[in-house]
């Protein structure tokens, strides 16, 4: 079996990410299930973290590919 | 870039799919040009141009079938993504905001489409184009309103905070606006596309290596391809995801650049 430990690391660097997105869309889901009418307000606000935390993943994924 | 061999234990000769499989050769001749990907690009240009045209050629108050179609995913861009996010002045952007839907959504489904299958955005070079027009259309409308001083003052200086703080904030703001914004705008759509056409190869070719094994293995195969079939309706979801994703931030990021204080 060959392979490159990067993309074990990148495996390991995903966990991060991985618990903030979904901590942000329980965060998200509750806030709507409280308050409906808020669903509006929330979402951009949602998504704009979801896409910071998932940034960090994609440079993760860059670095595993690029070192 | 290095390929991921790590597949490569189960069973000998198994090749198991990397990034050449992203590499096509060209379709005529020896023209670089007329790649499978660009290819699809031009195609899915006249798909979204025919449809629209034809949507919209013979508008009625009662609409055809085919006119409420295409109403309904402007109706979506405009109400959902263009008013809810950019406030009053949302109009100005709905044409950008409606062509780079329509453009990403086409191409993603093209991942699944039966004989096209392949999605031209897992080739990071269309998404740094699109993500290219977005960053110069933010800045460009921020620095219209605001003005070239202000638009920058409130970048690297945020109103409200410690000055001490500023030693840290303003490389990390201007690295935001600057660096990391449009890279990981075009690299989220081109991840997403290309790591699911790669798990569709794995389950795809790997169900069919299975077909060619010993009889145990034959039996598993079905359930290989079962679990393709199973991943393709969930790239569906990634894929109209992305789309709507990608043009979501755009819009965030155009309210972001118009809103007086960052």
């Amino acid at each position: 079996m060959k392979g490159t430990l990067n993309l074990v690391g990148y495996g390991l660097s995903a966990i991060g990410p991985a618990i903030a997105t979904g901590m942000i869309f329980a965060a998200y889901i509750s806030g709507v299930a409280r308050q409906p009418e808020a669903r509006s307000v929330l979402q951009p606000i949602a998504f704009l973290g979801f896409a910071l935390a998932e940034a960090l993943a994609l440079f993760g994924l860059v670095l595993a590919f690029v070192l | 870039m290095r390929s991921l061999h790590l597949f490569s234990a189960e069973g000998g000769g198994f090749v198991p799919p990397s990034t050449n499989d992203f590499n096509l050769p060209p379709v005529f001749g020896h023209n670089v040009y007329t790649t499978k990907p660009i290819l699809l690009v031009f195609f899915s240009v006249l798909l979204i141009s025919v449809f629209f045209m034809l949507a919209s050629r013979k508008a009625a108050i009662v609409p055809s079938k085919l006119q409420f179609a295409g109403e309904g995913i402007y109706a979506f861009v405009r109400n959902d993504l263009a008013r809810d996010n950019i406030g009053p002045e949302f109009m100005r952007f709905v044409p950008y905001l409606f062509t780079l839907f329509t453009f990403v959504l086409v191409n993603n489904v093209f991942g699944i489409i039966p004989l096209l299958q392949f999605p031209s955005m897992s080739h990071v070079s269309f998404p740094y184009v699109l993500a290219i027009f977005t960053f110069l259309v933010f800045h460009y409308v921020g620095i219209r309103k605001q003005g070239i001083r202000k638009y920058f003052k409130d970048i690297m200086f945020m109103p409200g905070v410690p000055k001490a703080a500023y030693i840290l904030l303003t490389p990390l703001e201007l690295a935001t606006f600057f660096i990391v914004r449009p890279l990981t705008l075009s690299l989220r759509l081109f991840a997403n596309m290309f790591a699911g056409h790669l798990l569709l190869l794995v389950f795809i070719l790997g169900g069919d290596h299975l077909l060619k094994g010993v009889v145990g293995l034959k039996l598993i195969s079905p359930f290989a391809f079962a679990f393709g079939i199973g991943l393709t309706f969930f790239e569906f979801l990634v894929q109209c995801l992305q789309a709507y994703i990608f043009t979501l931030l755009t819009a965030l990021y155009i309210a972001g650049a118009l809103a007086d204080e960052h």
